[in-house]
């Protein structure tokens, strides 16, 4: 672990501050630090290596879009779309998030402790050993994991409400969505099918769950033994049957 | 199946007098039209889609094709397309799709424009003897410079330029991506137009690493499904340009079926073997121009602002308005699709009847961002059926910096055009990942005619301004005077701000 930059975003423009992150970072930082963030937009877009980045304060729209390994912490609540088409690395949020959280993510790890809003892991993917994850503390909006193409998504509803959003995995073609407790069917979109989450799916998703609370210092036990359904493409060819040819 | 079958579209003869039976035909048509039967080579017209493979290769020159052998009874309103696009619609339920561009009969308004020539009062120019400057750059230009006087009397320039491409010609090609097309389709080129000096867009396949030593010259795509974009992916671009539409089929996406999603297609475009590749009709982070703009500066942040950003959008109702939205995004290019623009696939419906012309949204784009005092904050580069060098001199003179063209440099490996690209079949190597099929075009070769064609248009334009007195391509840039509408009407003239023939 390299030295702590710490770096005071107070009244900064995104790009200067951007500058001053890979600068750090080509100096071997290991953490650094950004206090009073306020809205910038762009944190760590398509940054490189495997620095933790701490964000004290509110960042703006496409927090480390494209990033590609560092660990980003949010201490405070994020905009539109963290973690946009990111690559690899981490991206903890310790308040809530809006619209379009992991869109098009193709690998590494989002954590959400509050709410997201609409559209959140919509059109995730995956390939080879790259699966991005995103796990929600509280609940989703609509839309959730629209055009799924692969990961894992999953809505733990720690804030106790019934998942309450629709159109859930309309076009999903790949990956699974794990929401707590009973999802009614008419929430679905088309192409998405509910199943059961067996004991073997439960396996599977418990080191994530283990993970995401210890990301955020809370017992696990709850988590792991809720009820969840699970949300999985009805096929991997949405939209084959739709059209003949000329 | 009540409605039986529906006349043959083309008809394969052989004559047999010619035919030496060397079954070059046999072995050439992946469609499976011929076979032999003992000493006979048999024709199955039925299963041709009139790709000229069997024409080509035939050294005796025995083939002949006919298209529409058999009649329907003839009515203006009930044509055959229409009847057949029914027939087919009852027996399946389903919506059309087809390849290629736009098939209906709609008047080409290039062929409606005549270009202007020089004669006694001003002289033309001899492109042979002076120099003829179509070099292009694309990007911002600053609407003022400031320079600084040395003391030595050199000039400094003190405004700060923002990343420009330079282009040899004001003509690229634009992106088909690896997926719809074979990589020796690409890779021909790439190798074309890094030795013409331009450029070719990617389109949402990724960059395959076999293209990497041509990246200088690529253009990058990221488009709704964000197929193959990562970093390296966005800084290996000469510049990234973000597709929102496309003139074949404005407003909606597209997918790659899984058919043609093979190892290394799937691995540029890091999907899993032969899923579909679905592409969302909206960027699902776009849902605005304010986000449009979020998504420029976010590409343009991630790559230190050293890539200029494009963004492409169909030839619609409304571009201009789109445009002078897209100008203030922080965008360098605007690339309109206009709906003549081709397609690996798209539903008939679209292809047919939504869009404009590029014509007319190049000119209103163009008069847009002027009215607005903004035209130098973004370059206009139109796509969508440039078929010959006259088109790119009119569609500059009309207000594009540059052209993109697309089946035309597929025309110039050797595609004819037979619009069956989503058969996965082409006989030509050129739409499919078929490995024998992609073996046939020989990048050597096919990159050399591609070349050839970008190289004899681009002649040609030097000719064409040379004799319209002109000898810089930015003189020529929505120089609507060197235009003339023939037997075209007033309002749309007036879109177009060209005179009438004569006046």
């Amino acid at each position: 672990m390299g030295k702590t930059v710490t770096i005071d975003a107070k009244g900064m423009h995104y790009t200067p501050l951007n500058k001053k992150i890979r600068q750090a970072v080509a100096d071997g930082a290991g953490e650094i630090i950004i206090d009073n963030v306020l809205g910038q937009r762009f944190i760590g877009n398509g940054l490189r290596g495997d620095a933790t980045i701490v964000v004290n304060g509110v960042p703006g729209g496409d927090l480390c879009m494209f990033m590609s390994g560092p660990t980003c912490i949010v201490h405070g609540n994020a905009d539109h779309a963290p973690g946009n088409t990111m690559n690899a690395g981490k991206v903890i949020i310790h308040g809530s998030a809006g619209d379009a959280v992991a869109h098009s993510m193709r690998g590494g790890t989002v954590f959400v402790r509050g709410n997201i809003g609409y559209r959140g892991g919509i059109h995730m993917k995956q390939y080879d050993d790259k699966r991005p994850i995103l796990v929600v503390g509280g609940n989703a909006q609509s839309f959730l994991g629209e055009y799924m193409a692969g990961g894992l998504l999953i809505v733990l509803g720690m804030d106790g409400s019934e998942y309450f959003g629709r159109g859930v995995g309309s076009g999903i073609h790949g990956g699974e969505i794990v929401i707590r407790g009973d999802v009614d069917g008419s929430r679905l979109g088309v192409g998405a099918k509910k199943l059961p989450l067996t004991e073997d799916d439960r396996q599977r998703i418990a080191p994530v769950i283990r993970e995401f609370a210890g990301a955020f210092d809370l017992d696990p036990a709850e988590l792991l033994n809720a009820e969840f359904t699970r949300i999985v493409p009805a096929s991997a060819r949405p939209f084959a049957g739709k059209y003949t040819w000329e | 199946m009540s409605l039986g079958s529906t006349p043959l579209r083309y008809r394969i003869s052989i004559d047999r007098e010619r035919c030496m039976e060397c079954e070059r035909c046999i072995e050439n048509c992946s469609y499976g039209v011929f076979r032999r039967e003992g000493e006979k080579i048999m024709i199955d017209s039925r299963k041709c889609t009139a790709c000229h493979r069997c024409l080509a290769m035939c050294p005796r020159d025995a083939i002949m094709l006919e298209e529409y052998p058999c009649d329907y009874r003839s009515h203006p309103v009930w044509t055959r397309q229409a009847r057949e696009a029914i027939y087919n619609q009852a027996k399946t339920g389903k919506i059309i799709l087809s390849g290629m561009g736009n098939a209906l009969d709609y008047p080409i308004i290039f062929d409606r424009l005549v270009l202007d020539a020089c004669q006694v009062t001003n002289p033309s120019i001899d492109p042979l003897r002076e120099p003829m400057e179509v070099r292009t750059y694309l990007g911002k230009k600053p609407s003022r410079i400031e320079v600084k006087k040395k003391e030595n009397g050199d000039v400094e320039l003190v405004t700060e330029l923002v990343p420009n491409l330079q282009a040899e010609t004001p003509i690229m090609i634009g992106h088909m991506s690896y997926g719809a097309i074979s990589l020796n389709a690409q890779l021909s080129m790439a190798r074309a137009v890094a030795e013409t000096g331009t450029f070719m867009g990617t389109g949402e396949g990724g960059l395959h690493e076999r293209l990497y030593p041509y990246q200088n010259h690529m253009i990058v795509q990221i488009a709704s499904g964000r197929f193959g974009v990562d970093i390296d992916y966005l800084e290996r671009g000469s510049a990234i340009e973000i597709k929102i539409g496309q003139g074949a089929k404005p407003g909606i996406g597209g997918h790659l079926p899984g058919e043609k999603v093979c190892l290394d297609v799937s691995c540029t475009r890091m999907i899993p073997l032969g899923s579909d590749a679905i592409s969302p009709a909206p960027h699902h982070d776009i849902y605005s121009i304010e986000d449009l703009a979020q998504l420029v500066r976010s590409l343009k942040e991630a790559t230190e602002w050293k890539k200029p950003v494009f963004v492409k959008i169909a030839a619609v109702h409304n571009a201009a308005a789109i445009a002078a939205g897209i100008a203030r995004s922080g965008a360098d290019a605007i690339v309109l699709d206009g709906f003549k623009g081709g397609t690996g696939a798209a539903p008939r419906v679209f292809r047919d009847h939504v869009g404009i012309p590029i014509e007319a949204a190049v000119a209103s784009v163009d008069a847009k961002l002027r009215g607005q005092g903004i035209r130098n904050e973004v370059s206009i580069i139109a796509s969508g059926g440039i078929r010959e060098s006259a088109d790119v001199a009119k569609a500059i003179a009309l207000g594009a910096d540059a052209v993109y063209i697309g089946t035309a440099a597929l025309v110039a490996m050797g595609c004819r055009v037979c619009g069956s690209c989503y058969r996965n079949l082409c006989p030509w190597g050129i739409a499919t990942q078929q490995q024998n099929l992609v073996d046939r075009l020989d990048p050597d070769v096919a990159s050399k005619q591609v070349a050839n064609l970008i190289n004899a248009w681009t002649l040609e334009l030097a000719e064409l301004m040379g004799a319209a007195g002109i000898n810089s391509i930015e003189s020529l840039r929505g120089n609507r005077d060197r235009l003339r509408g023939y037997m075209l009407d007033e309002s749309l003239m007036s879109v177009l701000d060209v005179k009438q023939v004569g006046a």
